[in-house]
């Protein structure tokens, strides 16, 4: 049975919902539209109808709704590598800042690791109010048991109301163990934030099918509300190196010797460029032809002193490596410069690079959907005009 | 070995297409198909029955249609399906549904390992494997990109896990749930001798009756934390496009470079 309720008295039957469902659930009969059991209760056909026909069921009342005032705070989980700040947690604590002033209440850091003082006091000119530090062996090398039974006990004992993570691989599977034991929500790969002015709810928004739409989550009656955020969507605040902060030195959870997963290698990919941190990015797609051509972008890459992107065409056919991958499955990027060679632009793609400072594209099909978003276009083939470009700023830029 | 591996049908949003004028998709001959992720977790599992002997058992949460699915995975080789559908599940986010999936496995008893893919491609949240294993009290291992070694006998488990500055190499002990990621194998396709099999295989459906010890408040709609208050296109990008059509593609390369360079972002 589907639980998406039609009141058949105000369907008009205009399909507009069959067209807004993902899922292919709704059809006209009669004049009427009828639901089949496609449907997951989604929500997408709700807004589309011009008549309000559609709903979902009430969510039975608070359950425990006379806890939930014990609750109080933002925090933000600080990841770190190496004793290395992830961007990402920069950017979140820029976030969470502001979501605390508008909840009027403090910004707590959680920085685990060891040997990792030094990232409090980053955690504190970066906007945080106090910093749980837990500075232990066990904590070395990121691994699940010891950093999420450490986080469930402080977020147990400390009940905040709001708790951010990043969206790393590091900050997913962390989130999806701490959220799951805490019993509470958590909201996959947010790009924006909000606070309900009336209830003071967290609204979570992020791009669910692949971004071809937005959709706004609440945790309405567990706490804390629980969120990773995708990299390279908020600003990163400037250091504030006279900031005060208060440091609270706290217990690991887990020794060492009851700890089952070990890290006892790691791979760096030094030869990959972090695509998240590039202020420059060439990128190349379909129109690139073959891993011969990614040679051509990465020459005028290079001259830029940027990374080379990539389409998820390009990563399917082989000839560029997972690692390049920017869009829905791939990374977010957000640089001041994003040359696209040879992408149409399919939205998974422009899901992951549309807030890009300046998008130049260029694309032998002059309807590709990349010329919507790009600021500068030339209509034409990549392999005459790319070595142009190259040729050109080596000239400007005296390289 | 006992191998268990979740699935999840989706809509083939890779396919998806967006209309520039209304910013709606066009969702013409949009068909449901196993989560691609979870095609890896599928042949990995496969693999490992293949190698230690054992059993693969495929499990789906999700409306009744997501029989094609476990037919699909049983088409490739797995030994047997449970579906889980009932009104009661409908709705559930990434809690209820790991959950859910958990009571299930619980009931299907002893197994070594669990196998799910990275994320959905619909829901993108890669949250229920971690919620799997939580609620199991079990090790979790996502983003594997290599099983390096396992030892049923010993439980002995080295995986190689991808991260964003590059792998790393972690040894754990089964009992252990992994999420793959897609360049772990090459996933085989259907057989006609398992999908004769598939046709004739029964695949029970498993409603909330079946689930020993199920809290009806912790189900579907009513135990999902999370609530979706709003859908809403995306943003239309506020790019105003400036074509550069010069005489020849050295003058154009030219003006663009000058422009690009007066931007300041280089």
């Amino acid at each position: 049975m589907p639980l998406l309720d039609i009141d058949k008295d105000k369907c008009i039957g205009c399909g507009a919902c069959i067209d807004a469902c993902p899922f292919g659930a709704l059809s006209l009969v009669d004049d009427m539209v009828v639901v089949n059991d496609k449907c997951t209760g989604c929500g997408a056909c709700l807004l589309a109808c011009p008549m309000h026909a559609l709903s979902l069921p009430e969510k039975l009342p608070l359950k425990m709704a006379g806890n939930l005032a014990s609750y109080s705070g933002v925090w933000v989980w600080v990841e770190q590598f190496h004793g290395q700040t992830d961007g990402i947690s920069v950017e979140m604590l820029g976030q969470g800042r502001k979501l605390a002033d508008q909840r009027n209440v403090a910004l707590t850091a959680c920085v685990l690791g060891h040997h990792v003082e030094h990232i409090a006091k980053e955690a504190i000119s970066f906007g945080a109010d106090r910093v749980f530090l837990v500075d232990d062996e066990s904590l070395s090398f990121y691994t699940t048991a010891p950093y999420a039974s450490t986080l469930i006990n402080l977020a147990s004992e400390y009940k905040p109301e709001i708790f951010l993570l990043g969206a790393s691989a590091r900050g997913r599977d962390l989130a999806g163990s701490v959220a799951s034991l805490l019993h509470t929500g958590l909201t996959a790969d947010c790009t924006g934030f909000d606070i309900e002015p009336e209830n003071g709810l967290l609204l979570q928004t992020r791009p669910a099918f692949g971004g071809n739409i937005m959709a706004t989550i609440i945790c309405p009656n567990h706490r804390p509300q629980m969120a990773t955020v995708r990299y390279r969507v908020f600003e990163k605040p400037i250091a504030d190196y006279q900031r005060q902060g208060q440091v609270i030195p706290i217990k690991a959870a887990m020794s060492v010797d009851r700890i089952t997963a070990h890290v006892v290698e790691s791979i760096l990919e030094k030869d990959e460029v972090n695509l998240a941190d590039a202020r420059v990015i060439v990128a190349g797609g379909h129109g690139v032809g073959g891993p011969a051509g990614f040679e051509t972008i990465r020459k005028l890459a290079d001259v830029l002193d940027g990374a080379v992107g990539s389409s998820r065409s390009a990563v399917d056919a082989g000839w560029i490596s997972y690692a390049h991958q920017i869009g829905q499955t791939g990374r977010t990027v957000r640089p001041d410069l994003y040359i696209a060679c040879g992408i149409s632009g399919q939205i998974q793609h422009l899901a992951g690079m549309k807030t890009s400072k300046v998008i130049v594209a260029i694309n032998t099909n002059p309807d590709a959907p990349i010329f919507n978003i790009a600021n500068y276009g030339i209509v034409g083939d990549l392999f005459e005009i790319v070595p142009a470009l190259t040729k050109q700023f080596k000239k400007k830029l005296h390289k | 070995m006992n191998i268990i591996i979740c699935i999840k049908q989706v809509p083939d949003t890779t396919n998806v297409k967006i209309n520039p004028e209304t910013n709606t998709l066009i969702r013409e001959g949009i068909s449901s198909i196993i989560n691609p992720f979870d095609l890896y977790a599928i042949e990995e599992g496969l693999r490992l029955k293949e190698k230690f002997g054992g059993k693969v058992t495929v499990i789906s949460l999700g409306p009744p249609q997501a029989i094609n699915a476990l037919k699909e995975a049983v088409g490739m080789g797995a030994d047997e399906a449970i579906q889980l559908s009932d009104r009661a599940f409908a709705g559930s986010d990434s809690w209820a549904t790991a959950y859910t999936l958990s009571l299930a496995i619980k009931k299907l008893g002893a197994f070594d390992i669990i196998l799910c893919g990275k994320q959905a491609i619909d829901g993108d949240t890669g949250q229920v494997g971690p919620g799997i294993a939580s609620q199991l009290g079990i090790t979790q291992l996502t983003y594997v990109f290599k099983i390096i070694r396992v030892d049923p006998e010993t439980g002995a488990l080295t995986v190689e896990r991808l991260l964003e500055e590059g792998r790393e190499v972690v040894e754990a002990k089964l009992p252990a749930l992994l999420t793959v990621v897609k360049d772990i194998n090459q996933p085989r396709p259907t057989s006609l001798f398992h999908i004769r099999r598939a046709s004739k295989l029964i695949i029970p459906t498993w409603t909330v009756a079946d689930l020993p010890g199920a809290d009806p408040s912790n189900l579907g709609l009513t135990g999902s934390p999370t609530q979706v208050i709003k859908i809403f296109s995306p943003p239309k990008h506020e790019g105003v496009l400036e074509l550069i059509k010069a005489d020849s593609v050295e003058e154009s390369a030219a003006i663009l470079a000058d422009k690009i360079i007066a931007k300041k972002v280089l």
